[in-house]
């Protein structure tokens, strides 16, 4: 379980994250969601330690990891597997180096295990065969899922999302959802998914965070999603006639 | 290793071309100002022999290197940045700028004075070649000139310039490769920053290391 408490995040004059409060519990898709600029991916960067908050604190299982140093922290990174937007695999390296990275860096397994769970990892995300290709030669989908193959190949207990679906067609993009959420349930995951994608929130929003201009604004399901009164949550919600057609018939 | 060569082998054809033409340029211009009955003609193989060593092959290759290797280094590290490979690294726990930089500067550290030897070996070589191909001077005069009054201090001087070029063209490029923010425009922009401000502390640095060793 992850807690955030009353996290502030300023950069310069401009403050972006206003004393965020949330709890992000196991085995449950936490969606994070909001407009552009309302600090969404901020928010996500203080959880992983990318971003130090101004203040506030987050919590990785009742342990502060806002309060560790580097090293300090490098167990809780151990169970963190991340999937960014652009993927970010490393271009110098195979598709199978990339999904032993982690490996070689947290563990003294001979190759050959490390191989077998690079092609356990792939085979889980549907890319067996692809080991020896250079992310510059795979599809936006493919790296995507490479990308989850990385995350998920140190069995971590916390999974991060940012932007699952940015780029994709909608086809690959709920592919990619239902990946997500297999995983989350497969192993048990903290998974927190930052997307202004509502196909993904009405998908597999098991908890849903809605921020506005840097503040909590609504927290909730999917299932009260329809049903809520919340002015700014409707109109980022529905905002387009096609949701608003559906609502209509809920 | 992998830096070593990309730095090293990489950097080969150019420093080849400019050090034979420099060696041979500087060997026909000190043959022409000291175009004189009263001056030995194996003086400008000495003269052209000292500025090879102490100034051309150090410099001149140390400023072509700023373009050739320090913009890769800062244009790899910058698109490694905005395409968010570095936070990947570091959401893993690894030490980014050690993790990255260490290498090129430890091969910066060794392939730079490398290419330096090459290069005095090549300039001295050119400008054989020029008193083959020009006559200025005849290639026993430059040969001996070479031999003449050699000081050893200006090897040494070479060795430190070299490897504080290569400390300095590596560290500089790097860093402001790490420290790009924003995308494409801003990678291009890191790269020629890096370069600049490699090329002005490679010359800030000959004048102190110049003035104080010679």
């Amino acid at each position: 379980m992850i807690e955030v408490k009353d996290i502030y995040k300023t950069f310069g004059e401009n403050e972006v994250l206003k004393g965020i409060t949330a709890t992000f519990k196991p085995g449950l898709n936490n969606l994070i969601i909001g407009t552009s600029g309302s600090g969404k991916t901020t928010l996500l960067k203080c959880i992983v330690g990318l971003h130090e908050p101004t203040s506030g604190d987050v919590f990785y299982d009742s342990q502060n990891f806002t309060d560790m140093h580097f090293r300090a922290r490098v167990p809780i990174r151990k169970q963190i597997g991340m999937l960014f937007q652009n993927s970010a695999l490393f271009d110098s390296m195979t598709v199978e180096e990339n999904i032993i990275f982690p490996l070689n860096l947290f563990t003294d397994q001979p190759r050959s295990e490390k191989l077998d769970r690079a092609n356990f990892c792939l085979k889980r995300v549907n890319l067996e065969g692809k080991n020896k290709l250079y992310p510059s030669e795979l599809s936006g989908g493919m790296k995507k899922r490479v990308g989850i193959a990385r995350a998920i190949s140190m069995q971590p207990n916390y999974l991060f999302v940012d932007e699952p679906n940015s780029g994709l067609d909608p086809l690959t993009a709920i592919l990619i959802d239902n990946l997500i959420n297999e995983i989350t349930e497969e192993f048990n995951t903290t998974t927190v998914i930052v997307t202004h994608d509502m196909n993904s929130v009405m998908g597999i929003g098991d908890h849903v965070l809605f921020l506005n201009n840097g503040e909590k604004w609504w927290e909730g399901s999917k299932d009260q999603i329809a049903h809520t009164d919340n002015k700014e949550l409707n109109e980022f919600v529905f905002a387009s006639k096609f949701m608003r057609a559906a609502r209509a018939k809920l | 290793m992998r830096e070593m060569v990309s730095q090293g082998i990489g950097s080969l054809g150019i420093i080849c071309i400019i050090s034979v033409f420099i060696g041979a340029v500087a060997t026909i211009q000190v043959a022409f100002q000291l175009n004189s009955p009263l001056v030995p003609q194996s003086i400008a193989g000495s003269i052209s022999r000292d500025s090879t060593i102490l100034e051309f092959s150090p410099t001149i290759s140390a400023l072509v290197l700023a373009g050739r290797i320090g913009s890769s280094i800062a244009s790899q590290i910058g698109t490694m940045r905005v395409t968010e490979q570095i936070d990947a690294l570091e959401i893993m726990g690894v030490n980014a700028p050690g993790y990255l930089i260490s290498p090129k500067i430890v091969s910066g550290l060794s392939m730079i004075p490398f290419l330096t030897i090459i290069s005095v070996l090549l300039g001295l070589g050119g400008g054989y070649m020029a008193c083959l191909v020009t006559g200025e001077i005849s290639p026993t005069d430059y040969v001996s000139g070479l031999r003449d009054g050699f000081n050893p201090i200006i090897v040494t001087v070479c060795a430190v310039k070299s490897i504080s070029f290569g400390f300095i063209i590596t560290s500089v490029c790097a860093y402001f490769g790490f420290y790009t923010s924003g995308g494409a425009l801003e990678v291009g922009q890191s790269a020629t920053k890096g370069v600049v401000y490699s090329c002005i502390w490679i010359l800030f640095a000959d004048l102190m290391i110049s003035s104080v060793l010679l």
